[in-house]
């Protein structure tokens, strides 16, 4: 690149600023990311690439309109910015095509907030040899993906942030022979090769308890233990508009009843959005400053995420969330259970490391489905029996999260989302395992 | 259309390398989203795409570098990166591709009506406010939209051994969703969205039939919210097309991906439970089941004649009388596992490699009329319109909901029932398909989010179906 990302980024806004008309009132995002991606299967390579991809997304505000367009760039200043002229021009013709938008409402505050981390990233040959080292012998598949990511916002009333880190994310499976698995994963920013090891050699460990003659269960309720793994599939299902603002005032939220107040969770359970000390930027992508916001607290409905657009609708205070209102950091405090205490308390029932493919089968009622996968362990008297073969559970978070949890793990983990949709994601969770006393299992 | 060729032509001449085969995959991509909501226009939003993939192969070991740096200089060095990583993970690499036989076939394919124009800006967003205003006034109908989604793909595929494949496509996605709560219970009921997509023009919105639809749909989610659960217990099932195109997706389409079969997606979209030794004999589902792969209804959202690495698209039954034929497999795949496959290597932008995807999978009409299959049920349920999915990594166990259910009791519909939810087995389920509709049953829908892959990509997929009876299912409602 002949310019830095930030430098790309300034420049751009330069000539946006320099083009905009009397009236006009404009918010300016970046994103661009370099990334590595491998993927593997059996322990080997099976396709790998470099992606180099940067986008501006400008919305142009005027007379109480509004409209956005995002465009790709293409690492050529000249070019670029005849761009940008376009995708202004488009936008220009747009808005007199338009009503005045009853719900636009701008962050007119110019804050600053500016965040770069250079952590020096793996060469890729160490991770190819580390992999081979520790796992040539395994049938191991996965993916890594490496780079840099850039986040920037900008608006006419002088705000600006910018938010730019180097991370990788190893996700990856190791598989026995009898089709049972185990999954695991090295993520963040700093790379360590001895936690990196450390990891596949704990993985390769569990591998050992799945070669045990799996077992078949029966439908009915199970005292199950859900690791962090397990229970970031729950909350990612209560980030599909569980928090809402205009999901919760519109019927469409899972948690609607409990941010009515006809029904609570457990007091254990508190939902945190922490953005303060998360992977994620500091601002949201309609440019105000992202807060800690609490959702739940001991059981009880406190908070929800409210976008601008929402704050306009539903007369209340916007609270910077993102435009689609769903956290990007979110938090379960922790029990009290230890993790060493895990079996022991368990006694006799269903170890669960991961979950997969939740949905709502009654919304209202927030009550999902989905299934277990990747080392789910039938557990007697603390101890470890075997495999389970992949079951099914349908069942309320009022039950899993209320009336059925026993306690919370006190250690959490912190779950870097492993998400490449059009770019590398900089979500995360933090979240503690759970006890319950009931899951329902139905097929 | 095709604006960029001569330029691509010319640069792609000018590269330089020493793999013994490399390629360019070109994409232009726009898009415009219009949506009213509650009677208020949201944002227009519109976006402009464009990049490149360049993929060598280098003694039998191929890598690929994306770059939106379309200039000589810019497509010269993701190809040397391309090269240079090839080299790296020669040791580590799975695949020797030495002997893969390489297409220099040369092509263009055009969406249906690419060409017509569309309404403008304005008389777009005026259709969605006309459906959005006739909405009825009732304090149950607390959330209504209706929107517009247009995509323009461009697509130049260049490759050293003189290939030129060109496609351009239009897709429009047209839908509208009403919400009634009362405010312990909500029921949406929707039409297209997510269930309805083609290729082609104005045409679209009218086959959708968006126009004038509001007020039904909204009446609709009222009834819903005053209906009883759906009851619990065995039924013979009666699958509308909006709901047949999920099931066909799930429990058909996902399992019969060869790069799944072969191990790729296990850590992440998952396994299946079929095996490469089970085509060719395995009686997937009942002798009524027939299922092709084709790319050749025009407006189906994945009818192309090539696929993103170059390999002719024909349609081809994948499922024949109940057995099963061949895998969802593209060329790479068919190299590796020596099975016959389909031209289904696709990719879901410049940034993303092809790899086996779904593409236009349909159920071939049977010979039934929807009064006929109605009146063959003593005791069942008809289903429309998908609302919740889930299904085991080897695609297997499956429990899906739908917005839509009416009880059908001695070969007559009876009384409309809420959250119809439904279990089974894949592998047991197709074999319980006991009647299948006509073609006046028949329709061709489509879907723009399937996710797989990683990294992850989200592609179009088409699903045509005719209304399709199962017998004997496991079939519930919700909480509420």
């Amino acid at each position: 690149m002949s310019a830095t990302p930030q430098h790309r980024f300034e420049s751009l806004l330069g000539a946006l600023r320099d083009a905009l008309q009397p009236g006009e009132q404009f918010t300016f995002g970046y994103s661009a990311e370099q990334s590595q991606f491998v993927r593997f299967n059996h322990a080997k390579v099976r396709q790998a690439g470099e992606v180099s991809q940067a986008s501006v997304q400008l919305r142009l505000i005027c007379d109480g309109r509004q409209a956005e367009q995002l465009i790709t760039l293409g690492d050529d200043a000249v070019l670029d910015r005849a761009r940008l002229a376009d995708a202004l021009g488009q936008l220009r013709q747009t808005l007199p095509l338009l009503a005045v938008d009853p719900y636009l409402r701008l962050d007119e505050t110019p804050w600053n907030s500016h965040s770069q981390q250079d952590h020096t990233l793996p060469e890729l040959d160490e991770v190819l040899a580390l992999i081979e080292r520790e796992a040539g012998d395994l049938d191991l598949v996965g993916i890594y993906a490496a780079g840099p990511i850039c986040r920037g916002f900008a608006s006419s009333f002088g705000a600006f942030g910018w938010h730019q880190a180097n991370s990788f994310n190893m996700d990856w499976s190791l598989f026995h022979s009898n089709g049972q698995a185990v999954k695991a994963n090295y993520a963040g920013q700093a790379w360590s090769a001895d936690e990196f090891v450390a990891r596949l050699r704990q993985a390769r460990e569990q591998l050992a308890f799945l070669g045990r003659p799996a077992i078949t269960l029966k439908p009915g309720s199970y005292r199950a233990y859900l690791a962090p793994a397990a229970m970031d599939e729950i909350a990612g299902m209560l980030c599909w508009g569980g928090f809402s603002a205009q999901a919760l005032a519109t019927g469409n939220s899972a948690l609607q009843r409990l941010y009515n107040g006809d029904a609570q969770l457990s007091p254990l359970v508190s939902f945190d959005e922490q953005v303060s000390g998360s992977l994620s930027p500091a601002f949201s992508d309609e440019g105000s400053p992202r807060l800690d916001v609490p959702l739940i607290q001991q059981g009880q409905a406190v908070q929800r995420l409210i976008s601008a657009r929402s704050a306009a609708e539903f007369a209340l205070v916007a609270n910077g969330a993102d435009s689609y209102e769903s956290p990007c950091a979110l938090s379960l405090a922790a029990g009290n259970l230890a993790s060493e205490a895990i079996l022991e308390r368990l006694g006799t029932g269903l170890y669960i490391s991961n979950l997969w493919y939740l949905n709502y089968s009654d919304l209202p009622a927030a009550r999902m489905t989905g299934l277990t996968r990747f080392a789910t362990f039938w557990v007697e008297n603390g101890q470890i029996q075997g495999p389970v073969s992949t079951m099914r559970f349908d069942d309320s978070l009022y039950s899993l999260l209320g009336s059925q949890l026993e306690d919370l793990t006190r250690e959490r983990e912190m779950i870097l989302s492993t998400s490449t949709y059009g770019q590398r994601s900089t979500g995360s969770s933090h979240l503690p395992g759970a006890l319950v006393k009931g899951l329902t299992l139905t097929l | 259309m095709f604006d960029s060729s001569a330029l691509l032509r010319q640069r792609f001449a000018g590269l330089r390398s020493t793999a013994e085969l490399f390629s360019l995959r070109h994409v232009k991509q726009s898009y415009q989203a219009l949506s009213v909501r509650r009677n208020v226009a949201e944002p227009p939003f519109f976006s402009q795409d464009e990049g490149a993939m360049l993929t060598v192969r280098v003694n039998g070991v191929e890598a690929y570098a994306a770059t939106a740096d379309l200039s000589q200089q810019g497509l010269q060095q993701a190809l040397e990166r391309a090269e240079t990583l090839a080299r790296q993970i020669a040791r580590h690499s799975l695949l020797d591709l030495r002997d893969q036989p390489v297409t220099s076939a040369r092509h263009d394919h055009v969406s249906p009506n690419f060409d017509q124009p569309l309404p403008n800006l304005a008389d777009c967003l005026g259709l969605l406010a006309a459906e959005s205003a006739s909405v009825p006034q009732d304090s149950r109908l607390v959330d209504w939209q209706a929107g517009l989604d247009i995509t323009l793909v461009e697509q130049t595929y260049l490759n050293s051994a003189g290939a030129e494949l060109r496609h351009a496509q239009r897709f429009l996605f047209p839908g509208l969703s009403v919400t009634a709560s009362d405010g312990q219970d909500s029921q949406s009921r929707s039409l297209g969205r997510d269930n309805f997509g083609q290729q082609g023009g104005f045409e679209v919105i009218e086959r959708c039939g968006l126009i004038g639809a509001a007020r039904r749909v909204a009446d609709e989610a009222l009834q819903l919210l005053l209906a009883p659960n759906t009851p619990s217990g065995p039924r013979d099932l009666l699958l509308m097309p909006d709901q047949m195109m999920l099931q066909i997706h799930e429990s058909i389409g996902h399992p019969l991906e060869m790069d799944r079969i072969l191990g790729d997606e296990r850590n992440y979209a998952g396994t299946s439970f079929v095996n490469a030794s089970d085509f060719g004999h395995l009686q997937y589902g009942s002798k009524l089941l027939n299922v092709t792969f084709d790319p050749t209804i025009g407006e189906e959202l994945a009818s192309y004649s090539y696929d993103d690495d170059g390999t002719q698209a024909s349609k081809q039954f994948l499922i024949r009388d109940g057995v099963l034929l061949r895998p969802l497999g593209g060329a790479l795949s068919q190299f590796r596992s020596g099975l016959d496959g389909v031209a289904n290597s696709r990719a879901c932008g410049w940034n993303r490699a092809p790899i086996d995807r779904m593409a236009n999978l349909n159920i071939e009409p049977g010979d039934r009329s929807l009064a006929q299959l109605v009146k063959g049920i003593e005791h069942g349920i008809l289903m429309r319109t998908n609302r919740s999915w889930s299904i085991d990594d080897a695609r297997n166990k499956f429990q899906f909901g739908c917005e839509w259910g009416q009880l059908i009791e001695n070969g007559e519909l009876k009384g409309i029932v809420k959250n119809p939810n439904y279990r089974g087995i894949s592998a047991q389920f197709w074999r319980n398909l006991s009647a299948v509709g006509d073609a006046s049953t028949f329709q061709v829908l489509g879907t723009p989010n399937c996710g797989k892959g990683e990294p992850n990509q989200v592609v179009r997929v088409g699903h045509a179906s005719p209304a399709c009876v199962f017998s004997q299912i496991d079939v519930f409602g919700g909480d509420a």
